[in-house]
């Protein structure tokens, strides 16, 4: 380590803000440094958006914000005053399983799972975005998403299956 | 990371008073790349000022013809406009092929041109950088270099700029608007990125106190005969090799006008005006793009574990000159590269 240290201790002013979390108003007051991911995960207990990499390599981290797919690990949660923020356990309407849920399990698109809330929530995005039409463009603008049991093929042919649907 | 003053921005006035006689402070944007290098201690910024809410996210047609991008405007936006499809593909093709449909969703136009190097050296505290610790030293020069430089680097420095976006920005001509508390001025894209020269700590020639607000592309758009083509290690979410972004005008057979750049092979993007202008009037066949690669590499140089770049560079050229005068522009989905 390198450079000055001055201010890595000191106890940060924390900041007020407000977001609206799968469709729950919370009112927080967080350190500056607090990713969304941390925030889901270690604030408000909704473990389901991973830590995989934690710097925009892998996807595992996937949520929506304002029905755009971002990386949460590359964004600190003050920075999304008054979002709303949708994420794995936002999905599900009335114990009813999210189309994309239900074709992921159709197709048995995952091993060990771990990648499978950022894949779900990010072909989520892709359909609202409305740009992939082949097997090839889904590949293509599934690519921030990484799995490393290999389980792209059974991927890919979920979220056909849910175009299909739609 | 540090603990930082987090700040929010309400106007580019409230943006520039915020940033004023504060060395430590930094705007955030999207945040893909900054707060990447705040966890890694790389940046450690005592501020941080949120410009997200400033009104710079329109894409709107200038008088004479050409397009003028806000810098906020989002990658994934700025690529789907329906202008930049219709008279600029080549921006949209480039933008495409760079990162993640969740990184381009955040990332900004402004941003993207301030991104930082990959270079691993830069990213790991634990050694040498003279672009992060000036007068350090240079771990990639005799370290693992595949990734870095062939054109343009230094002693000091042989980090490549990693954007895909300002490669086609670079052959556009695009013209960078900036503001200060000494006023607005307009940078030539050209003149925008630096070469690392002795002082590798600075990417650009834009200054601290400075913010970007706009992007304008000028009229010429080579939306007939273009490419974006990007060699890398995997078909997708990798940083270039080597790329190569290439505008033509024909007239028949004949080149009118022929724009090129290479993206990931130098501390900026990559032209030779000179190896440009000896396309004029020339067939477009592969003799004179060969002619034309061997002109844009002839003061490469390579380094241990580099060297392939060289000659992988030239065949990227000579193949994109090849798909922009044919017409056939690499598409980012389907990966052949015909």
């Amino acid at each position: 380590m390198t450079g000055n240290l001055a201010g890595a201790n000191t106890s940060p002013d924390l900041i007020q803000l407000t977001l609206t979390i799968n469709g729950t108003r919370h009112a927080l007051k967080l350190d500056p440094r607090t990713t969304l991911l941390d925030l889901l995960r270690e604030h408000l207990d909704l473990t389901g958006t991973k830590k995989g990499c934690d710097q925009g390599q892998c996807g595992a981290c996937t949520i929506l914000v304002d029905g755009r797919r971002i990386n949460s690990c590359l964004t600190f949660a003050v920075m999304y005053e008054g979002a709303q923020i949708t994420t794995i356990e936002g999905l599900a309407r009335d114990g009813n399983l999210h189309p994309l849920q239900q074709v992921f399990i159709d197709h048995d698109a995952f091993q060990c799972g771990y990648c499978t809330p950022g894949q779900i929530c990010s072909a989520v995005g892709l359909m609202a975005e409305d740009r992939a039409r082949t097997a090839e463009e889904i590949r293509e603008l599934m690519s921030g998403n990484i799995c490393r049991c290999g389980a792209y093929t059974n991927i890919v042919a979920a979220i056909q299956q849910a175009m299909g649907r739609s | 990371m540090i603990n930082f003053e987090y700040a929010r921005a309400g106007d580019v006035a409230d943006a520039l008073r915020l940033i004023a006689d504060d060395s430590a402070a930094k705007f955030v944007a999207g945040g893909t790349n900054l707060i990447d290098l705040m966890k890694m201690d790389v940046e450690r910024p005592r501020k941080v000022i949120d410009i997200n809410r400033l009104p710079l996210n329109q894409i709107e047609n200038t008088p004479n013809g050409g397009l003028r991008i806000g810098a906020l405007v989002r990658n994934t936006d700025l690529a789907y406009h329906p202008l930049v499809e219709q008279r600029y593909p080549v921006l949209a093709s480039a933008i495409m092929a760079g990162a993640s449909q969740q990184l381009r969703n955040v990332a900004s136009t402004g941003g993207n041109l301030l991104q930082r190097t990959r270079c691993h050296y830069f990213y790991d505290t634990a050694t040498p950088c003279n672009k992060r610790e000036p007068g350090s030293g240079c771990s990639a020069i005799h370290g693992h270099n595949r990734m870095h430089a062939i054109l343009g680097a230094s002693e000091a420095c042989i980090a490549v700029h990693p954007s895909d976006m300002c490669v086609a920005l670079a052959i556009l001509e695009a013209k960078v608007h900036v503001t200060g508390a000494s006023g607005d001025r307009v940078i030539a894209f050209a003149d925008f990125h630096r070469l690392p020269g002795n002082t590798p700590q600075r990417d650009t020639n834009l200054n601290a106190s400075e913010i970007i607000t706009a992007v304008e592309l000028p009229p010429q758009g080579f939306s007939k005969n273009y490419t974006y083509l990007k060699i890398r290690d995997r078909l997708s979410y990798a940083f270039a090799l080597v790329s190569v972004a290439v505008g033509l005008e024909l007239d028949g057979e004949t080149i009118k006008e022929a724009c090129f750049a290479l993206g990931g092979v130098a501390h900026r993007p990559w032209r030779d005006r000179q190896a440009e202008a000896a396309l004029n009037g020339q067939p477009a066949n592969a003799a004179t793009f060969a002619r034309a690669a061997d002109a844009l590499l002839s003061d490469a140089k390579g380094y241990e574990h580099n060297r392939f770049k060289i000659d992988l560079a030239r065949r990227c050229l000579v193949r994109a000159l090849t798909q922009a005068a044919h017409g056939t522009p690499q598409l980012q989905s389907f990966k052949k590269i015909m």
